[in-house]
């Protein structure tokens, strides 16, 4: 009973780690890629400091909003911090991966993404409507080659318990070639997901390929803030399910404070080696065009299912 | 049990006041709907009843019978015609109000309910078939109601046509089954000695008519005609349910009757392809509709096709000898099956709610209605969101279900079946996006945005009959996407009679909290405590958003520095549905027309006109070609009928001889 209590105890500080360094991911991208760019860049701190600021100012909504555009900001945020809160980052078995599987998760995802998108429907401007079709198609598009990855994990460890899943990736010893296709799949699928450089640019307003921007535009203030803060958890989400996936090294497998200080620095260092990677990514892409976007994820959807593939040629005899 | 015969039976001959008529037509029918859930339940916990109707041929009474398949079934049809027809109390008041005869309505629309029970609930194949043939043949004149219109003649015909079609495929099957068996109740053919060539041609024959009438790509071009063209109520019972007893058929005659014994694994995957494809085709043709019912069809034949991939797999798992695993995707593929009766039929309550307020199907003219019609708007949400798969409705514990059954395929040891299974459970994950997509288009085009039509502007709730048949399924789809622990080991029963295997054991070493298909390492889904989560956090949120001191100032819409924004300026169907138009182009073959009216000067274009039409292939590509060959041999043969007698003459004398020759032979 006591060991359930302190596991329930830990998913909660593991959720709220999620919350916290949310921001600071985005602030140490930012942070990178200022200096890939030879510029000293904001301080880290300072996706916190937007935040603090736009949380005080007042919300202005339009005058034919409804409740879904009220009610948006905190679906978005709940599902995305709920679908963050069942990866294991610091401790393997987590009571809420019994909760929600990994379909769960994406289909968690996949719920904030349905209201964001009614969001942006609901005053009607063309702007709104673009975002909303676009997000939804290539989301759609997406949906297939994240699910084929995440599969291609499944098959291997017979479950889709993401605890099983991290416990299975811990107890492999070589790498599997499946794993790689689905790490490739994973990665790409990650960037899209997240509305990152070469799919959409994070950092632009009115731009007319714009994606999740074009749907967010008609929110302000605490409002915005939340949706803000949503987009930054998945992003860390997207980081920390790679990292348990496919290079748990470190996560604790027992209770102790010195394995959970161990699983947190080498969770730590991951995401500060992923956000250098992105920014790298982001630097030296080109935004591509639109419509070669379903090509890119078409691309990671065969991956993915190369993936399968080999998994049944080369390894499901072997074992 | 038989008052559900009895009740179906006694509303066409009630009344002659329209009001008492339509008072009494619906609520009969809501009462019918009552009586099968509580026959299916009872059913379902294992109280099995059955009779001998003194009705039918001499030698062939009618056999009645309810198993736990049927049970399951008449919980199905039990669940949504109750509030249908309490729907029909405030819907089919627009039809008085006009003047229209509830005539044709008030006699069809039982009987079509009292077919698809008696389908359920026959038990031998003269009784199915006739109570098939009830059901298709009532249906048919639900679907031509506004027979004013030539286009729903037509599409009447082609319904009528298809209906006919599927049925003789059926009868051909149970001829088969007769064949091995000599006997025509239900009882008999299962004791009948099939060889494999035998069972092959009864289940080809079997999934192809029930294949037909269930709307399965490619033979689903008839159900987008004439399921939009039926009034709102009998749409709701046609795509909810009707497809639904297609479906039963299939289970029965190919799990009951031919036996899971017989099955061989090619069968499961000619099934699995077949709800692939009809999954993706069906929310692919969706998306680019705009007539809400249209769309609504389109979205069956997908829903139809998810049913199908469970179908499919726990028939591949039965013939490779995993009983648990088929019965983990029987219950999928049935629990889809009272899911989608659920929401489809709200949906088209829905749409029918719309249409009476608005007018209007076309979705281009509508807008804004989540402030008329709020009530509507939620319950359409509800729906929307249960048939975008989405927690925490019942649609997604359906599709987990079925994932959970595909990621079990390292158990087989066929290697080809192992790639195509994972490959449509990749075609069901993005079909499962693209209803989402396809529903944000709905419901963000009709309810949200503003008004582009002035009906939009002046639409109006709907009265407190229609919201209340709309809340009922509402209510059920949160019930079912909250508490499948309670509800799947009602179902389990099924899976114990077709395949003698439960999923009881693993479900039972659960909790009720936490939905663990075959172990609690291998996945779980523990829907109550996701829901608290969600509310918890959310309300929380929620309340720290708005409290009272946290203001929200209100100002127009940020238009870019235009001075006149107009709703014409808002994201259309059309618009929303472009991109995929353009991606999947090699589907759709959009057929696109640009006409620009210009100034005397070539570069100031005055009006621009834009029209782009999607065909569906099946209708060109399969149903036209056949089409043209019957007509062209018709054509011959009605060359040789004008002949003159010499050549009947002829004609005898050859036919002679070639049965001179048989007989010789």
């Amino acid at each position: 009973m006591k060991q359930t209590l302190t596991l329930w105890l830990l998913n909660l500080l593991q959720a709220s780690l999620m919350l916290l360094v949310a921001p600071l991911l985005a602030g140490i991208v930012r942070k990178f890629k200022a200096r890939l760019q030879n510029r000293r860049g904001a301080s880290l701190l300072q996706p916190y400091q937007d935040l603090r600021k736009l949380f005080s100012k007042e919300s202005l909504f339009a005058d034919n909003s409804s409740w879904i555009f009220r009610t948006a900001p905190v679906v978005i945020f709940t599902a995305t911090l709920l679908a963050a809160s069942i990866v294991p980052i610091i401790v393997v078995d987590l009571p809420s991966a019994m909760i929600a599987d990994v379909i769960a998760m994406t289909a968690l995802l996949a719920l904030a993404r349905f209201w964001i998108a009614l969001a942006a429907m609901d005053i009607g401007t063309a702007f709104g409507g673009m975002g909303a079709s676009r997000e939804m198609t290539f989301s759609a598009l997406a949906e297939p080659a994240m699910l084929m990855g995440v599969f291609v994990m499944s098959l291997g460890a017979h479950s889709t318990n993401l605890s099983t899943m991290v416990h299975f990736a811990l107890n492999l010893h070589h790498l599997h070639p499946s794993v790689a296709f689905a790490l490739a799949a994973l990665l790409m699928v990650s960037v899209a997901e997240n509305g990152r450089i070469p799919i959409d640019n994070p950092t632009t307003h009115l731009e007319l390929t714009m994606i999740h921007e074009a749907m967010i535009l008609e929110y302000s203030g605490r409002h915005l803030a939340l949706i803000e803060w949503a987009a930054q958890i998945k992003l860390l989400l997207f980081a920390s399910l790679i990292i348990s996936l496919f290079a748990p090294w470190g996560i604790a497998e027992t209770i102790g404070l010195l394995p959970i200080l161990i699983a947190l620095g080498c969770w730590f260092a991951k995401i500060i080696l992923l956000a250098a990677a992105v920014a790298m990514l982001e630097s030296a892409l080109a935004k591509i065009r639109l419509f070669e976007v379903p090509n890119y994820l078409f691309t990671a959807f065969v991956l993915a299912f190369l993936g399968m593939l080999v998994h049944y040629i080369l390894e499901v005899g072997v074992q | 049990m038989f008052s559900v015969l009895l009740a179906a039976l006694l509303s066409p001959c009630l009344g002659k006041r329209s009001d008492l008529q339509r008072l009494a037509i619906s609520l009969l029918i809501a009462l019918s709907g009552a009586l099968a859930i509580a026959a299916g339940i009872s059913g379902l916990l294992g109280d099995t009843a059955a009779a001998t109707l003194p009705i039918g041929l001499p030698w062939l009474p009618m056999h009645i019978h309810i198993d736990a398949l049927a049970a399951f079934f008449m919980l199905t049809i039990g669940v949504l015609l109750m509030p249908v027809g309490i729907y029909s109390v405030g819907y089919m008041k627009s039809f008085t109000a006009n003047g229209q005869s509830l005539a044709q309505l008030g006699i069809f629309l039982p009987l079509f309910a009292l077919g698809m029970e008696g389908v359920v609930m026959a038990d031998d194949a003269y009784a199915f078939m006739v109570f098939w043939e009830l059901m298709s043949v009532s249906s048919y004149f639900l679907v031509t109601w506004e027979h004013a219109h030539e286009q729903n003649r037509r599409a009447g015909f082609l319904y009528l046509l298809m209906a006919h079609l599927a049925g003789l495929l059926i009868l051909g099957s149970f001829a088969v089954l007769y064949a091995a068996s000599g006997s025509f109740t239900f009882a008999g053919m299962r004791g009948g000695e099939l060889s494999a060539g035998m069972a092959t041609a009864a289940f080809l024959l079997a999934a192809f008519g029930f294949g037909m009438k269930a709307g399965v790509v490619p033979l689903h071009a008839w159900l987008p005609e004439a399921h939009p063209v039926a009034p709102s109520n009998a749409s709701a019972l046609m795509s909810g349910i009707m497809l639904k007893v297609a479906i039963f058929g299939f289970i029965r005659v190919t799990w009951d009757l031919v036996g899971s014994d017989a099955f061989i694994w090619w069968w499961g995957g000619l099934l699995l392809a077949a709800g692939s494809s009809s999954a993706l085709g069906g929310v692919l043709m969706a998306l680019q509709q705009h007539d809400l019912k249209r769309l609504l069809a389109y979205h069956s034949v997908e829903n139809i096709g998810i049913i199908l991939i469970g179908l499919g797999l726990a028939m591949i798992f039965a013939a490779a000898g995993h009983p648990l695993i088929a019965a983990l995707g029987l219950i999928a593929a049935l629990y889809h099956t009272i899911n989608h009766a659920l929401f489809k039929g709200l949906l088209f309550m829905g749409a029918g709610a719309v249409l009476h307020a608005t007018g209007s199907r076309d979705m281009e003219s509508m807008g804004g209605l989540i402030r008329h019609m709020p009530i509507t708007a939620a319950l359409f949400l509800v729906a929307s969101i249960s048939i975008a798969a989405l927690p925490p409705f019942n649609g997604f514990v359906s599709e987990w279900l079925t994932f959970q059954t595909a990621l079990l395929t390292p158990e087989l040891d066929n290697t080809l079946l192992a790639a195509l299974i994972p490959f449509s459970a990749s075609m069901l994950a993005l079909a499962g996006a693209l209803a989402a997509a396809c529903f944000v288009k709905v419901f963000g085009i009709v309810f949200q945005g503003n008004a582009r039509s002035k009906a939009a502007e002046q639409a109006h709730e709907v009265d407190r009959w229609m919201q209340i048949g709309m809340a009922i399924p509402a209510l059920f789809c949160l019930l079912l996407g909250v508490l499948p622990t309670l509800f799947i080991p009602l179902i389990d029963s099924v899976p114990q009679l077709l395949i003698h295997h439960s999923l009881a054991a693993s479900v039972q070493a659960g909790h009720w909290l936490w939905l663990t298909p075959i172990s609690a390492e291998r996945a779980a889904y523990a829907a109550p405590l996701l829901i608290t989560g969600l509310l918890l956090v959310g309300g929380l949120l929620y309340w720290r958003l708005h409290r009272r001191n946290n203001r929200i100032l209100r100002g127009s819409v940020w238009s870019c520095g235009h001075p006149h924004l107009n709703p014409r300026m808002q994201y259309t169907a059309t618009s929303f549905s472009q991109p995929l138009r353009r991606i999947f182009s090699g589907i759709y073959q959009p057929d696109k027309h640009l006409g620009n009216a210009y100034e005397d000067h070539p570069l100031i274009v005055r009006k621009i006109a834009y029209a782009v039409h999607v065909k569906d292939l099946a209708f060109d590509k399969l149903y036209r070609p056949i089409g043209t060959a019957t007509h062209h041999l018709a054509d011959r043969i009605a060359r040789e009928h004008g002949r003159g007698m010499h050549a009947y003459l002829a004609y005898i004398f050859i036919s002679i001889i070639a049965l001179l020759i048989w007989i010789a032979r």
